[in-house]
């Protein structure tokens, strides 16, 4: 059994994470009822700020006039798509780059300026070279994710103990054997933090490119309810990003924790 | 019976600015049975001499002649297991890599695992083992492909002072158990002085030679044992002065 002095720990450190929780709520209902408040007594215009009522209003119009998950599903499905190739495409050149050292010596300068020019730029000549339309907006994503990517995979790959790669060489270990035997399974959670980053970084690509040019989406929604000013729109398509932009994070978070589970 | 030859090893490292002389002239012979250590100055070389005899590192002279069959077997820095490996998956490597998986050879490993007392452990992963398992683990993996020299490169230097005697002579026994000969190189004075029947003394770079010692104790027994030896102290400040340490 616990001793006094152990369950009085155990409480303080219950009272401690409830405390968090409990205010954490707080901020967010007084934001909520604040908002709300300072519209209904029209303390601010409502036709600019938009009130939660409002937004709650729009999502339930748009389910009902089945657009919600449409748009849901569009944003969701361009953000995978491009997250998959990203990551995929990723993985694939920082391993050729860390297999073969020359090729990485020759593109290192042009992967460093691809990785600070704002990708956003792109934009229009992708959108002018395949066209206004969803392969533009998954382009989009998939260039904001595939650069950092490669970089943060092959730099973990370069990182990798060099006693471990000794001991493979002094088995008589392939370059191939070394890098599927050492370097993929000793770099999964590295690999795992870089697949986290893109999610993120497809969500804003695939965001970004449905500003520039779409038909349908979240984006799709923010950009038209700015342009007929109708800010209950554009506040509602924010939140529901929010909403979605969560939900992906922790999908990765949870399959990393079920790859590294050992 | 002599198992290897090193005639006139020699490195150079080649850099933008200068060429530096690591090693220059080692000579040495190694007769079957033999427990060498190889102590010298940190940054001296030492491990550079072992990796060019197992082909880790090219050498820029000299010759090694190894006896026929005769097989070399590398154990590195730290323990380096493979944490997504189990412990027997983890000692398969080597036979895994040269595509000798027979079953005559699992066997073997599975012989080698019971006899040092990690059966129990074969299906476990390396982060459940105490300091003392993993180095033994690390052992198992070299011998399992039947290595006839091991050489050892500071093969202790990851764990802390208590484990580390414990766990010299946990590796110094099996060793001897399985009757190979090792070359071991450490900075450590004592460590050398307790497993080795010869020392090998370098100097700093660019590391040659400086001295060779017959370590002859009274009572030759366990490492542990042999730190009580008489004469112990007697080949520490020889070994100590030729080292020459600057603080």
């Amino acid at each position: 059994m616990y001793s006094e002095e152990h369950k009085n720990y155990l409480k303080k450190i219950k009272r401690y994470n409830f405390s968090v929780k409990l205010i954490q709520i707080v901020i967010l209902l007084a934001f909520l009822i604040i908002w709300q408040v300072l519209a209904s007594t029209e303390k601010i215009n409502t036709f600019i700020f938009s009130s939660p009522l409002a937004v709650f209003d729009t999502i339930i119009s748009l389910y009902q006039e089945d657009n919600l998950l449409y748009h849901i599903w569009i944003t969701v499905y361009e953000t995978l798509v491009g997250f998959a190739l990203g990551c995929a495409l990723g993985i694939l050149i920082a391993s050729i780059l860390w297999i073969n050292k020359f090729i990485f010596k020759i593109v290192d300068p042009y992967l460093t300026i691809l990785n600070s020019l704002p990708k956003v730029a792109l934009g229009p000549i992708i959108i002018i070279w395949s066209g206004a339309n969803t392969n533009s907006i998954i382009i989009m994503a998939l260039l904001i994710s595939v650069i950092i990517t490669i970089l943060n995979v092959y730099q973990a790959f370069i990182s990798t103990d060099e006693n471990k790669i000794s001991l493979m060489k002094s088995f008589g270990a392939s370059k191939w054997q070394i890098y599927y035997k050492l370097i993929l399974p000793s770099n999964v959670s590295n690999i795992m933090s870089a697949v986290k980053i893109n999610i993120s970084m497809s969500l804003i690509g695939v965001v970004m490119g449905e500003f520039l040019t779409s038909k349908a989406g979240i984006g799709h929604l923010i950009m038209y309810g700015s342009q007929v000013f109708n800010l209950n729109l554009v506040i509602t398509g924010i939140f529901i990003l929010c909403i979605v932009a969560t939900l992906m994070y922790y999908i990765v978070v949870l399959i990393e924790k079920k790859l590294s589970h050992r | 019976m002599k198992l290897l030859e090193i005639k006139n090893l020699r490195k150079i490292y080649h850099t933008k600015k200068r060429e530096i002389l690591a090693v220059d002239d080692f000579s040495f012979d190694l007769e079957g049975g033999d427990f060498i250590a190889i102590v010298g100055p940190s940054g001296c070389g030492k491990s550079t001499i072992l990796k060019m005899l197992c082909g880790l590192e090219s050498k820029s002279a000299g010759n090694v002649k190894i006896k026929d069959n005769i097989k070399l077997g590398y154990m590195p820095q730290g323990d380096s297991l493979f944490e997504w490996r189990t412990v027997l998956k983890n000692c398969l490597l080597g036979l895994e890599i040269n595509k000798e998986l027979t079953e005559e050879n699992i066997n073997y490993v599975k012989h080698l695992l019971k006899t040092y007392g990690l059966d129990d452990f074969k299906g476990a992963y390396p982060n459940n083992l105490s300091g003392g398992m993993r180095q033994r683990v690390s052992l198992i993996r070299t011998l399992a492909t039947r290595p006839d020299i091991l050489l050892l490169d500071e093969p202790f230097s990851a764990l802390d002072y208590q484990s580390r005697l414990a766990v010299s002579d946990d590796v110094y026994n099996i060793i001897k158990k399985e009757k190979k000969s090792a070359i071991m190189v450490t900075h450590d004075i004592s460590e050398a002085i307790s497993m080795a029947d010869k020392v090998i003394v370098l100097s700093e770079r660019p590391c040659t030679i400086k001295s060779i010692y017959d370590i002859k104790l009274e009572n030759k027994s366990t490492p542990i044992n042999n730190r009580k030896d008489k004469n112990f102290a007697y080949y520490y400040d020889l070994i100590w002065k030729d080292i020459d340490y600057h603080v």
